[in-house]
């Protein structure tokens, strides 16, 4: 189990020894400490390894992640799991801003809150928010699926195409395009699906509300002028 | 991008060690701005005495007999030098004297900051090498304010860079650009304001001055300023007793803050606050958008 210590080890050798990883090979689970806020921490992840981070990260921890399952025992800093392919990225603590961006795959668990912008052009891929989320959260989505347990600050949703969003708590506004929708029984089954997934406990599928897109802004129409 | 840090001490013991701390976050911050840096700090004031720090291109002949010159000319002053810049150091009554007087003795001298506790120390060049020039590192104080630049709004020059003092003990650093700064301008120059610089980040810090000078406290003020200007910011603030954050709605600007027993904490990134005392179990929090934040040595209990 490899151990690097990023107080005396550069970033760069972490990195290149997660991407140098064989099919087949024993190094299934690394870990790493004192991170203190490193930006770009195991980014470009292309194997089914496990890595658990001790301590906080900065910018961009596990972009692109594609199959492995990566633990921040700590809060994230701007860009958590950007770009996700699939795979696992677990936050123990708080995310930064645009937390699962343009992911589009895999699943992202922030279990404390995220701020502005989490899942911004989302393309498939599952978060779930144990906590609130910030302004402008799933800004034009476009697939997968945004769960939030507590609370969503204001315009959820501008500009959505067909991510699929359930939130717990209030939402402070909706953005433009985005209208609450009817829960259905698929709906109820995805959400326990995903809360169990994300560790979710004594949270039923029934309390969430769902939003989507009210698909107006798809293309251009004069009447929709305003909006835009 | 720019870097900014802010470190507010609640717990005495930690006064020693402000500069050292408030170095160490800003060096922290370096790559986030190579173009200039300033730091601001809030030392103990001594009764009946104001300091002003002045910066000139020419030290050696500026500052040297400086004390003498002023004295000849009926303000007695003493003059401490620290690389380019030199700490003026008058009675408090005769404050509103030295620009004037500082104008016709040392025309190349430019005022940084003056107050009763503030000096402020700005230069273009790396953090660590701003803070060594200046020692930094071995000043003490109650808090202060950092800042390493990279230019968007103005020319990379001393005066360009932050923190930006418009008023007594006041200062702000800004990460962001400010979109309707021309126009405020133009209304602070109309209300006696003055302004040494074209840079978007001065304007915030006289708007600021301003506001308080019409009985505003620190709080009241931000709280005006989210309505007042326009455009992206970051800001952190001090003055003689007080330390505020504030972020626009928008918020694209980062901001991480920590708080213990001890100490009030603001970095434009995590990275800032790792080297802090007790970070492991301080409440540590990124502020939220449009919502002012502000500390007061004297208001707290």
């Amino acid at each position: 189990m490899p151990v690097f210590d990023l107080s005396t080890t550069p970033l760069r050798e972490l990195n290149s020894a997660l991407h140098g990883l064989e099919p087949g090979t024993n190094d299934t689970r690394f870990e790493v400490v004192n991170p203190r806020g490193h930006h770009a921490v195991a980014v470009g992840i292309d194997s089914p390894v496990s890595v658990e981070v001790h301590g906080s990260v900065g910018y961009y921890c596990a972009g692109m992640n594609d199959g492995g399952t990566v633990t921040v025992h700590g809060s994230a800093g701007p860009g958590v799991a950007e770009n996700m392919m699939s795979g696992t990225v677990i936050v123990e603590g708080d995310a930064s801003q645009y937390a699962g961006a343009t992911g589009r795959g895999g699943l992202l668990v922030i279990k404390g809150n995220a701020a502005s912008r989490c899942g911004i052009s989302m393309k498939g891929i599952d978060i779930v928010v144990h906590g609130s989320i910030g302004h402008m959260s799933a800004f034009m989505g476009q697939s997968g699926h945004l769960v939030v347990c507590g609370d969503a600050g204001e315009a959820l949703g501008d500009s959505l195409y067909e991510a699929k969003l359930f939130v717990r708590g209030s939402v402070k506004s909706l953005g433009a395009d985005c209208i609450e929708k009817r829960m259905k029984p698929k709906h109820l089954e995805k959400l326990a699906e995903l809360l169990e997934k994300a560790g979710v406990t004594g949270v039923k599928p029934e309390e969430f509300r769902r939003y989507g897109s009210a698909r107006k802004l798809y293309n251009f129409h004069i009447d929709n002028a305003d909006a835009y | 991008m720019c870097g900014i840090v802010g470190l507010f001490l609640k717990d005495r013991s930690l006064e020693p060690r402000l500069g050292e701390l408030l170095s160490d976050m800003l060096i922290t911050m370096t790559d986030r701005g190579p173009d200039s840096a300033g730091i601001a700090i809030y030392g103990a004031p001594a009764t009946g005495l104001a300091k002003v720090t002045a910066q000139s291109p020419n030290p050696t002949a500026d500052f040297a007999n400086l004390a003498t010159d002023l004295s000849g000319a009926g303000l007695p002053a003493r003059v401490t030098e620290k690389n380019t810049h030199a700490v003026i150091e008058i009675a408090a009554d005769r404050q509103g004297e030295i620009r004037a007087l500082l104008t016709r003795l040392r025309p190349s001298v430019r005022i940084m900051g003056a107050g009763e506790s503030v000096e402020i120390f700005k230069e273009v060049g790396l953090p660590g090498d701003v803070i060594s020039r200046f020692g930094v590192r071995a000043m003490g104080g109650t808090h202060g304010i950092g800042h390493t630049r990279m230019a968007t709004e103005s020319a990379v020059t001393t005066l360009g860079a932050h923190p930006f003092s418009t008023g007594p003990d006041q200062c702000l650093v800004h990460n962001g650009s400010l979109s309707n700064h021309n126009n405020l301008r133009r209304a602070l120059l109309r209300g006696g304001m003055t302004f040494e610089t074209d840079n978007d980040s001065e304007v915030a810090a006289a708007y600021l001055t301003a506001e308080m000078a019409s009985g505003k406290d620190l709080g009241e003020a931000l709280t005006g300023a989210l309505d007042d200007l326009d455009g992206f910011f970051t800001f952190v603030v001090g003055t003689r007793t007080g330390f505020g954050v504030l972020r626009d709605p928008i918020a694209c600007k980062p901001a991480v803050m920590a708080e213990t027993e001890r100490y009030v904490a603001f970095g434009s990134e995590y990275r800032a606050l790792a080297n802090l005392p007790g970070i492991e179990t301080a409440r540590v929090w990124e502020p939220e958008p449009a919502t002012v934040y502000f500390w007061d040595h004297e208001k707290a209990a």
